[in-house]
């Protein structure tokens, strides 16, 4: 699967938890932080690992996190 | 790195007001992305109902109307015949299209109306609180079925994607889920084969959203997924109930 | 003079509508206004225009919200129970501000009613059948001539003022033929009506069409701006006629048919040397309260006259503010009043 990393707009984040439940690489937790809402959000604790399955994306409610994709050998 | 997954374009920048984990969001995700995909941003009306997702006109960024509860579909005919070549879609709860506005969009759907219907079906009334609707599962404790919903007293779920798929007007109907993205991938693929019904002029399309209602079914977002699993989809079948000839 | 064809009410207001460039109508069957959908159906497919039966009146003014929030000059008809079923949806046009013409071809009430004519709905239209502080120009025509014309005006002020606008006939009306004629209109400028849902295609910000404010302030500024507007058509939109009335000792009030029948009772109680005039509202909303209040520091009383069990009374009783009596006399249920009833009452006032 290609590289890449979630970008998490930790603003928009409800603390549903829906997205940490989708992950299969199991990278996508509660953090400990509040955001200006007052809701604990979610985040990506090792984004290295992360393989653009696009999931936890897919899942979120409210749009809170774009998907990254490192360009392949041919694009470069 | 190239964003391979981003905010849709048809959707504006305003925060969705929905609760934490309802699924209503996924479904105006999916939507706006089909309106990107098919680049008809600038020519879709949409029809906000009356109940949680009213608000749907300040998420959408196409040209909205507001409808009275339950008139969405009455209000996409009134639309759709002054501007045939717009693309017109109602987005609507149960209570709005299954309970008070079952004549609407069963004539909406007998008259072929070239419009698309989006049906979020959460077996619940969620605006008003958590009140039963006739999606509400038999023995499904509401705020107006507190001993669980007795089929004897108030009669069973109305499976509308059959019903309406008794009809000749409509081209394309289809149920979905949102419990897991795999089911969110098929389910946009229902939204877009249905929008392209539309613009391919082929008739009436509707797709119905199996959904969550964390608040009012009394569950964690998490929790509310499994129980949709668990207890609607068994009632509530998914699958593509009419397809017509042409419809992609 | 241009060429004048007989035609009976309920087509000729259908053919004035599409003269005014209607081109969208949403109907139901109820009788005795059926032959506005049918001639409808007929015509307006000819003129590249739409005519849907709905499935319910609440369906076809709900189509009616949707045609005229995209930008279309569209109207509907129907007959009494058909504008209770309305009520809502007018509530929602009124709120979200947008223009279409409404019929009402009044027949006798409550519930289901009779078909025959009555005025029995007077207060649905001008007191706001439908919720919250909202008000319709409600036009009453007394002639076939005057619907056709009327007609006219009705799409005019509903597109300079962005509300909903009433034509109140009654079945008489509807049913009559009379020689009509479809006079020249001089174009009025009217705003665009750049609001519309067209597709944002061209004008990058969305149109939003709605009538809902959760926040109280913003819906109270709403109804204020609403309010602004109603005042002003209350000022320049009042339309009445004043016939026989120089010196007159009674003032006859009425309205639509009833006011024909009274200009014929007028003429029986000259005969028997009593001196009576008729003020005869044509915009029900904005009510000619101005001139009723005038004329009673002339007349000795005032008798309304409805074929209802009095409610237009009321807004007489309002104007002439207690300054003379004001009698009422009415038959309702499809019933109409004769002219020796009118002069009976006349007598009775006048000793």
């Amino acid at each position: 699967m290609a590289k890449g990393r979630p970008v998490f707009n930790e603003d928009r984040c409800k603390g549903c938890q829906l997205c940490t439940t989708v992950c299969p690489v199991d990278i996508v937790h509660m953090s400990e932080r509040i955001n200006s809402r007052g809701y604990y959000t979610a985040e990506v604790t090792d984004p290295d690992k992360c393989i653009t399955c696009m999931k936890c994306a897919r899942i979120c409610p409210d749009v809170v996190i774009e998907i990254l994709r490192e360009a392949t050998k041919e694009e470069k | 790195m190239k964003k391979v997954f981003e905010r849709p374009k048809s959707l504006t920048d305003v925060p969705f007001s929905y609760c934490p984990g309802c699924t209503h969001g996924i479904a105006h995700r999916l939507v706006a992305e089909v309106i990107d995909e098919l680049g008809i941003q600038e020519r879709t009306i949409g029809i906000a109902p009356v109940g949680c997702s009213v608000l749907c006109y300040d998420f959408f960024d196409v040209d909205m109307q507001e409808a009275a509860h339950g008139r969405a579909p009455a209000v996409a005919t009134g639309i759709k015949r002054v501007h045939p070549d717009s693309i017109v879609f109602s987005y609507q709860g149960d209570g709005d299209l299954a309970s008070i506005g079952t004549a609407e969009i069963v004539h909406a759907a007998n008259r072929g109306e070239k419009i698309t219907v989006i049906f979020i079906n959460n077996a619940i009334y969620g605006m008003t609180g958590g009140q039963m609707a006739p999606t509400t599962l038999p023995g499904q404790k509401t705020t107006t079925s507190p001993y669980g919903r007795d089929t004897e007293a108030c009669g069973y779920p109305i499976r509308i994607s059959e019903m309406l798929s008794t009809l000749d007007g409509p081209a394309y109907i289809a149920r979905a889920s949102l419990h897991d993205p795999q089911n969110i991938v098929k389910a946009k693929s229902a939204i877009r084969k249905a929008f392209q019904a539309q613009v391919d002029g082929l008739g009436f399309s509707l797709v119905e959203l199996l959904s969550t209602c964390p608040t009012n079914w009394g569950m964690t977002p998490v929790e509310s997924l499994k129980w949709l699993e668990d207890n609607m989809i068994p009632r509530y079948p998914l699958g593509e109930y009419k397809v017509i000839e042409g419809v992609k | 003079m241009g060429e004048k064809i007989l035609m009976k009410g309920a087509e000729a207001l259908g053919e004035a509508a599409i003269k005014a460039g209607c081109r969208f109508f949403f109907g139901y069957p109820i009788t005795p206004q059926n032959e506005v959908p049918e001639y409808m159906s007929k015509r307006l497919p000819k003129e590249g225009g739409v005519f849907l039966q709905a499935e319910s009146e609440v369906a076809a003014i709900n189509m009616v919200y949707g045609a005229a929030g995209a930008g279309a000059r569209v109207m509907t008809s129907s007959s009494s129970p058909g504008i209770s079923l309305k009520m809502e949806g007018i509530s929602y046009i009124a709120g979200a501000k947008l223009p279409c013409v409404i019929v009402n071809i009044v027949r006798g009430g409550p519930g289901l009613g009779g078909i025959q004519p009555a005025q029995s709905d007077y207060f649905q239209a001008t007191k706001g059948g439908g919720h919250g502080d909202y008000r319709m120009i409600v036009l009453a025509p007394s002639s076939v001539q005057e619907m056709v014309d009327l007609m006219g005006d009705a799409f005019d002020l509903a597109d300079l003022y962005r509300m909903p606008t009433m034509i109140l006939g009654d079945g008489m009306l509807g049913q009559m033929m009379e020689p009509v004629e479809f006079k020249e209109r001089k174009p009025i400028a009217l705003p665009p009506k750049d609001w519309a849902t067209t597709g944002k295609k061209g004008r990058g910000k969305q149109n939003i069409i709605n009538s809902l404010f959760l926040i109280a302030e913003e819906c109270e500024e709403h109804n204020f701006e609403l309010k602004k507007r109603y005042n002003e058509i209350e000022k320049n939109e009042v339309k009445f006629e004043s016939y026989n009335m120089e010196d007159a000792d009674v003032a006859i009030i009425a309205y639509g048919t009833t006011a024909r029948i009274v200009k014929t009772a007028i003429k029986r109680a000259e005969s028997k040397g009593m001196k009576v005039g008729l003020i005869r509202p044509i915009t029900l909303w904005p009510f000619p309260e101005k001139v009723i209040a005038a004329a009673a520091e002339k007349v000795k009383a005032f008798l309304t006259v409805e074929m209802s069990t009095g409610q237009m009374v009321e807004d007489v009783r309002l104007a002439v503010n207690g300054q003379k009596p004001v009698y009422f006399y009415g038959r309702t249920g499809g019933m109409v009043p004769s002219p020796e009833e009118m002069v009976a009452e006349v007598e009775k006032i006048l000793g």
